[in-house]
């Protein structure tokens, strides 16, 4: 019998697969190992924690979509001191597998010193820097839609700390490319990319903007292509590995997406819908590999030119 | 603790044009207080539909929902035997953990069927709940003879006056001097604050918003109350008096 290896590995750090619930879709894991056991997973991003607690905006936040939903959260998280101290030692007794802790921010100092924070923490293995939120203003994606900020923030995290430092990137932008190979160029270690794109809907009965906050970031099966066409783009203009991110919801899309470039795949709105969704597509991975005669995923990755 | 299943439907049919009842065959194991709710795959949805519990038994959901839109609409349509993928044990209920002797129970529109259980479950507790249902008009009433049924004082109001007392279930408070230890209540938002602001006992308000997942995970549906920031779909819908802010 093929034993179907799944394992991939990201800088360094080794995944049994390449699934990892996306930042913002499972908080703190909480809510999810109600569920189920979470080690199955091959890592877990985190909520984006900024340096300050945040409520995040008005409600209503989220707006439904054909195949996705626009969300305008804002960032809400309990600010990093409050993560470290307490989410973090809760995270680490339900899950026994990587962290990527995903760090948000307003300034260059933010970043910075949520990074060498969280640089402490003997659990985080990779960090994850967004540049991307389309739900704040004067922070988040103004960082990462010019290709000389978001070169700034790389230089800055990378300076004060020691794990693997990936960009969270934004698909709100005219050249990707420019982007990522300015992160890389600046020390990123890998991409993560894509962050939501930038949506909105109306109520026609009420003739108002469904979200509080007028625009939001539209995420689900809708986004699989653009992310899919980013990824690829991407990996095959840098040399650092690629998070792929972007309305994946099978095994097929995994497999897909790590054909585009992508080393490790996160899963995002897909576990909004349904709570196990992330569990569902590792236990699904090894028979698609098998329809597709693949016996080790990582011989894939970017194997389309 | 709340659970994903397949639940059958065993009948759908509506109490008012606009207003349906559902009830759903199924494991209930996970279903803890009244005031829960529960989130419905539909297809082509993509997000679920939370719905609260109007009533609940060993192998039985009933709900009670209003078409308001396409999933609702898709709702209505669905025939005796359909398989529904639903969550299960949502929401943090009312809590009846307390020495209340003569609770109110206040709905208003599809804020009655959470009532509901809430009191069945009152009575079982050798408690003497009444009950106001507020409605805008007559042909939207619902319910009233089942909670009469079960052997309460109910009392209604219609904006339109068209039957019960004219005005609002706070006009019916006034009008009947009714006399309560504690109230649970679930409607429109102006009628919670109405509410509000009107009595003064212990008293535990339903909430709705927009949600995204339902189980806690997305934060879409944050608010701010006197002991922090709390989420309508894990640490609501219900909320206490003491923690409100308006």
């Amino acid at each position: 019998m093929v034993k179907y290896d799944t394992s991939v590995e990201l800088c360094g750090v080794k995944l049994d697969n390449p699934i990892i619930p996306a930042s913002g879709t499972f908080g703190f894991g909480r809510e999810f190992a109600e569920y189920y056991d979470l080690d199955c997973l091959g890592a877990i991003s985190f909520k984006g924690t900024t340096r300050e607690a945040r409520f995040g905006n008005p409600t209503p936040r989220i707006a439904e979509c054909t195949s996705g939903l626009i969300n305008s959260v804002g960032l809400q998280n309990p600010g990093i001191d409050k993560v470290i101290a307490e989410e973090l030692p809760h995270l680490r007794e339900i899950f026994h597998k990587p962290i990527v802790a995903n760090i948000s921010g307003f300034s260059l100092e933010e970043y910075e010193e949520c990074c060498a924070k969280i640089d402490k923490e003997d659990q985080v293995e990779i960090i994850e820097v967004n540049v991307s939120c389309p739900n704040v203003h004067n922070g988040g994606m103004s960082f990462g839609t010019q290709p000389e900020s978001a070169a700034e923030v790389t230089r800055r995290v990378k300076a004060v700390t020691t794990k693997p430092v990936f960009i969270k990137l934004s698909p709100n932008v005219t050249d990707i490319v420019a982007i990522a190979r300015a992160c890389e160029e600046a020390g990123a270690d890998g991409i993560c990319l894509i962050n939501t794109l930038l949506g909105m809907r109306i109520d026609t009965m009420r003739r108002k903007p469904v979200i509080a906050n007028k625009m939001g970031g539209f995420s689900g099966d809708a986004i699989f292509p653009v992310a899919v066409r980013m990824v690829y783009q991407v990996a095959n203009a840098c040399q650092i590995p690629v998070m792929g991110c972007g309305g994946v919801s099978t095994a097929s899309d995994v497999i897909e997406m790590m054909m585009a470039g992508a080393t490790a795949v996160q899963v995002g709105a897909a576990n909004l819908k349904n709570p196990y969704a992330s569990k569902e597509i590792i236990e699904a991975l090894p028979k698609e590999m098998e329809r597709l005669g693949i016996e080790r995923l990582r011989d894939i990755i970017g194997i389309v030119k | 603790m709340y659970k994903k299943g397949i639940y059958t439907v065993l009948s759908n049919e509506p109490l008012t044009p606009a207003v349906y009842r559902m009830v759903l065959e199924g494991d209930t194991q996970y279903i803890k207080h009244s005031g829960e709710f529960i989130n419905i795959e539909l297809e082509g949805k993509f997000l679920r539909r939370p719905i609260s519990i109007c009533d609940y038994d060993t192998t039985t959901i009933t709900i009670i929902y209003k078409v308001v839109g396409s999933g609702t609409e898709q709702m209505k349509a669905m025939g005796i035997g359909t398989k529904l993928d639903i969550l299960t044990g949502l929401g943090n209920g009312f809590s009846t953990d307390n020495d209340a002797k003569r609770p109110l129970l206040v709905g208003g529109g599809v804020g009655v069927p959470p009532m509901y259980n809430l009191c069945k479950r009152l009575i079982s507790e050798g408690k003497k709940p009444m009950v106001i249902v507020g409605f805008n008009t007559a042909s939207e009433l619902f319910y009233t003879e089942e909670f009469k049924a079960l052997g309460v004082e109910v009392y209604c109001s219609t904006a339109d006056g068209s039957v019960g007392t004219k005005g609002f279930v706070t006009d019916v408070i006034r009008e009947q001097s009714l006399e309560f230890d504690y109230l649970y209540t679930c409607g429109p938002l102006p009628m919670l604050k109405a509410l509000y602001d009107a009595t003064e006992c212990p008293a535990e308000f339903s909430f709705e918003e927009r949600m995204g997942c339902g189980f806690g995970a997305c934060m879409g549906c944050s608010c701010k109350t006197k002991y922090g920031n709390k989420r309508i779909c894990k640490d609501g819908p219900v909320l206490k008096r003491e923690e409100i802010i308006w």
